[in-house]
Order: structure tokens, then C-alpha cells, then sequence
């Protein structure tokens, strides 16, 4: 466990990958196009000496990954979101089972999400069924953006996504990490709307939707379904780097986000290799809102950063949190 | 005023519908040419996987725009880097409009998505304008009483009335400080929800811009 200032921090690493976008993996321009979109997330927003030469951005040892996580990093569990992207790439981009090759070599130390797409229908749900008992699936990642064929996209509100969802709960795949990304159809509707996450959330209240990326760029959507519907959850990824090189705009971020979902329902994430979870574990438990803010929007507690940095994702995938963090001392007083 | 300028001009009043800024200010436009009334135009944006609907608007405005000036006999304005840049930029320039030059892929046309765009605006602008007058020591409440004309001239307050006339909302000096998307006026009971909403999409729409600037800057650093 992370420690600072006698704080002790169980941490869940909500969003890594160990993805393969190198050249040889590329199936297309669009393949080049995607991890050169991520590279330029990772050089924009990691101080600069964490920044890594684009060809190990590309492709990431095992080992780079085991280190950066959890020697150097103050990881404690990891969840691996899968992110297929077949069409992009000859291997797919991080696929459920190359990251569960990896996880059964270091047991306890990750969790193996799966995934689904609505548009494969009965032979998907079938796939799932496999998919589920091999990996003892808790929960599955879903890009609605991904391309397939002719298709640019898909919404969680589909009738096809509402058997796959039916089928999860069957499975007791009960935490649905939904990322939205810019092409899906029909084109001209806004991509980032988050309008059919509400619809499924409400239809299905025993699932958790983790809402990556917390909606951004759509914050005030997001903000407003997760308002109103309490199993709706955000997925810090991409956040939280902004608190290196826009302190006062992640500052104002945390704010938005502790007023309409509070810090109950708010998952860390890294989003490695995207960001090295060890600069933003430490500068995060370091972290207050600056004073003028603090009026508007209150303060950071170290019981708050710690269902943030943990606690809160322990509690979706059964985790047993080692005594001690100071926020479980107090949930076990008031047991939920 | 050489054509080019004139050209950069027009460009000005094009604005990223979701960023809410002018594609000038963004770093959008990568270079503008001039040849004898023959005006071409690069557009560039912060990322190849821009959402499409968005580039669509921008690079059809700049045509509409660079084609309104008197001088310009031929306007070819073509977005670059984008997975969709062939696309957008064969449907721009054949006037197809947006669903014939994605077949199969839109049900529909754009101006949805664009009046959604300028409400989200408009809300943000009040937010900022509530917040102009707040530190000139107005209470928090009794905000909804006041008219435009109680507000001081300021930054804030011409951006809000430009705002309200994308929207054909009032803009007078009668009209109320706050109101609506639909522009009824927002009740005194109503003031604290909305304006924590106007609040969050002011943060996210800042915000937003920030990153995109700074990915832009980042995709193309010395380029």
C-alpha cells in the first residue's frame, strides 16, 4: 500500500492495457492513425520525463508493464480493459486474452476484464458465455466507437445491447466500463452523448456502469445523468493526468464531479501506458483544491482520496482491502 | 487589404461549434494561398480521429465564408490529417450536404447537432457573465430578477448577447439575465440548479478547448 503522511492508500489501478499498436500489428492507416492519437495524449500530458520514445509506446514489454505498475508505480490491483479494434489491427489493439496470458502469470495482481459488441449477435452472446467462464469475468469493457465493416458504431441502447446487458447479469458480469469515442452512428448525432448509458442504467439498476473518462469532453451530460441515476459511475482515465499540466482546470474537474456524484462513486485510473500511474498516485495524495475553489466546492480528505484511489473500485469487484486505510476503518463503523 | 487577409478575416467568424472559438484563434487554419481570385485554404485539426460531424460544420463554414468574399472566384478549402478528410472534404466541395457524403452512415443532417452546440454555449455564457457580476458584489441569489441592463458592459456580457442572437433569443436591455434554452426565463426557485449546470458546462467546454489546444500544439510542433 501507497503511504504518505502516516495515510495509507490501497490502490486499484481502474484502466491499464498491454497493447500492441506497432507497425507490424497495423492493419491499415487507421491503425497508425489511433495509437499516433493516443501517443500525442501521452506526450501532451506526462511531465516530460516520463515520457517514452514512440516505438515503446508502440509495444511495451511485460516486464515494463509489471514495473511500471507495481514496483515503481504503488499499484496494488490492476484492471485490464480490453480494446479489440480487429479492424485496426491484425492482432487486435489489447484483446482479453493476451492481457489474461498475463494476468495468470502474476496472480492477484489483476483483474481480466472481457468485452462485447451488440453487432455480433447470437454467436457473440455464446462467445461471451465461453468468454465469462474462462476468465471468471466480473466485468467487460465496451468501445462504442469500434468499427466493424461497414458499421462506425453502436449505442448501449440498442435492442441488441440490452440482451448482451441480460446476459451479463446472468453471468454476474456486473460492472459495464463504458468508453465513448468520436465516430459512431449515425454521424451526425453527437458521439459523447451519454443519453443511452441513462437508458441502460435505468433499465438495468443491478449493474455498475463505469462511465471512462468520466464523459469528457461531455462532463456537464455525464455530470447530469450520473445525477440521477445511482448506479452510474465514473472512470477517472484521462482526468487525472490534467493534474500536472492544467492543475486548476483538474482542480475544478474534481470539484464538478464530487458535487454531482461524489466520492462514492468515483474510480482512479491510469489508463497506463497512456500515463504512469506513479506520478499520478503520488501528486493526487498530495493534491488540494486551491483555496478560492475550496469555497465553492469544499475540500480533498485523505478518506476521500482513498475510496478514489481504491476503495470504491475494491467495492464493485470484491477486492478484500488489508486493514488500515483510514477510509475503510470508518465503512467498516457503518457498514454498507 | 490583400486577398489572404481578407480570407484569414472571414475565417475569423467561423467558430468550432463545440470548442465554441473561432478556428483562427484554435490554430485550425494551417495556411491560406491566393492565386488570382483562387483562394486555398488547409484546415488542421488537434487530432486524426476528430469527431467528423464537427469537421464537417468547420470546413463547411470556412467555404460558405471564403465564398461570400466579393474577390474570390474559386474557394477550395480542404481539411488535412483526418481519417475522414477525403470524405468531408469531397462532400464539402460538392455541396452534397452531410448525409449523401456519409451513405449509410447519418440518418440526417447536421442542424441538430449544431443548435445543441450553441445552447450548451449560451449556457456556458451566462455562467461566465454570473460570475463577472458576482465578483462585482451582487448576491448569489436574486441573479433571475435581473434584466441585461443591470449588468455592467463587459467581455462577458457582449459574448452572452451575440450568444442569444445565434439562438434568436432576447438580447435587449430587457431581457432577462437568465434564461433558458427555449428562452423562457429562469425562476427564482430554479436559479441555483441551473446555474450549477451552466457551471459544469462551462468547465467542460474550457476545459475541452485547453486540451485541444494543446494536442494541436503538441501534433504539430515543429511542423
Amino acid at each position: 500500500m501507497y503511504q504518505k503522511n502516516g495515510d495509507r492508500y490501497f490502490v486499484v489501478d481502474g484502466h491499464v492495457h498491454f497493447w500492441d499498436g506497432s507497425p507490424a500489428n497495423q492493419r491499415n492507416k487507421y491503425g497508425e492513425g489511433f495509437i499516433g492519437c493516443f501517443y500525442d495524449y501521452h506526450r501532451n500530458l506526462s511531465p516530460e520525463e516520463y515520457v517514452w520514445p514512440r516505438e515503446k509506446f508502440e509495444r511495451y514489454a511485460e516486464d515494463d508493464l509489471m514495473s511500471d505498475l507495481f514496483d515503481r508505480g504503488h499499484v496494488d490491483v490492476a484492471i485490464f480493459l480490453p480494446t479489440y479494434l480487429t479492424d485496426f489491427y491484425v492482432n487486435g489493439f489489447n484483446t482479453t486474452e493476451q492481457d489474461g496470458a498475463v494476468a495468470e502469470r502474476h496472480p492477484g495482481k489483476f483483474i481480466v476484464n472481457g468485452s462485447w459488441d451488440p453487432r455480433d449477435g447470437e454467436d457473440g452472446l455464446r462467445a461471451l458465455e465461453a468468454l465469462a467462464k474462462r476468465w471468471n469475468l466480473k466485468g467487460a469493457k465496451l468501445y462504442t466507437a469500434e468499427w466493424k465493416g461497414n458499421s462506425k458504431g453502436w449505442k448501449l441502447s440498442d435492442p441488441w445491447s440490452y440482451r448482451y446487458l441480460e446476459k451479463c447479469q446472468e453471468l454476474g458480469i456486473t460492472n459495464i466500463h463504458v468508453h465513448k469515442g468520436p465516430t459512431i452512428w449515425p454521424l451526425n448525432r453527437d458521439a459523447f452523448d451519454v443519453a443511452d448509458v441513462d437508458d441502460a442504467a435505468t433499465m438495468f439498476p443491478d449493474l455498475n456502469f463505469i462511465v471512462e473518462h468520466c464523459g469528457l469532453p461531455r462532463l456537464e451530460d455525464f455530470c447530469w445523468i450520473a445525477a440521477q441515476e445511482p448506479n452510474v459511475y465514473g472512470g477517472l482515465a484521462v482526468v487525472m493526468p490534467f493534474i500536472h499540466s492544467r492543475p486548476r482546470y483538474f482542480a475544478q474537474v474534481m470539484g464538478e464531479l464530487l458535487y454531482w456524484l461524489g466520492e462514492d462513486r468515483l474510480l482512479f485510473a491510469s489508463d497506463y501506458a497512456l500515463w504512469h500511474p506513479k506520478w499520478l498516485i503520488e501528486r493526487f495524495v498530495d493534491f488540494q483544491l486551491p483555496q478560492d475553489m475550496q469555497e465553492e466546492y469544499g475540500a480533498l480528505t485523505p478518506d476521500m482520496k482513498s475510496k478514489i484511489l481504491g476503495l470504491n473500485a475494491a467495492r464493485l469487484y470484491g477486492l478484500e482491502v488489508p486493514e488500515g486505510t483510514a477510509a475503510a476503518e470508518e465503512e467498516r463503523l457503518q457498514p454498507t | 487589404m490583400d486577398l489572404c487577409s481578407a480570407v484569414r478575416d472571414a475565417l475569423g467568424t467561423v467558430r468550432d461549434p463545440e470548442l465554441d472559438e473561432p478556428v483562427t484563434d484554435l490554430g485550425f487554419v494551417a495556411e491560406i494561398t491566393a492565386d488570382r481570385g483562387a483562394v486555398r485554404v488547409l484546415l488542421r485539426l488537434p487530432t486524426y480521429f476528430c469527431a467528423p460531424n464537427f469537421a464537417y460544420l468547420m470546413v463547411a463554414d470556412a467555404r460558405d465564408a471564403v465564398a461570400g468574399i466579393p474577390e474570390v472566384r474559386q474557394a477550395d478549402i480542404r481539411l488535412v490529417d483526418h481519417f475522414m478528410a477525403d470524405e468531408i472534404n469531397a462532400g464539402v466541395a460538392g455541396a452534397r450536404g452531410f448525409e449523401l457524403s456519409f451513405p449509410g452512415l447519418a440518418d440526417g443532417e447536421l442542424a441538430e447537432l449544431r443548435l445543441s452546440f450553441l445552447r450548451k454555449a449560451h449556457r456556458a455564457a451566462q455562467h461566465r457573465l454570473c460570475r463577472a457580476v458576482l465578483r462585482k458584489g451582487e448576491g448569489e441569489s436574486g441573479l433571475t430578477r435581473l434584466r441585461l441592463r443591470d449588468v455592467p458592459e463587459c467581455d462577458e456580457l457582449r459574448s452572452l448577447r451575440r450568444r442569444r442572437s445565434d439562438l434568436n433569443l432576447p438580447a435587449g436591455p430587457d431581457a432577462p439575465l437568465l434564461v433558458h434554452d427555449d428562452g423562457r426565463p429562469v425562476a427564482a426557485d430554479e436559479q441555483g440548479s441551473y446555474l450549477r449546470l451552466a457551471r459544469a458546462t462551462r468547465v467542460s467546454i474550457d476545459g475541452n478547448a485547453d486540451l485541444c489546444r494543446g494536442l494541436l500544439a503538441t501534433r504539430y510542433a515543429g511542423r
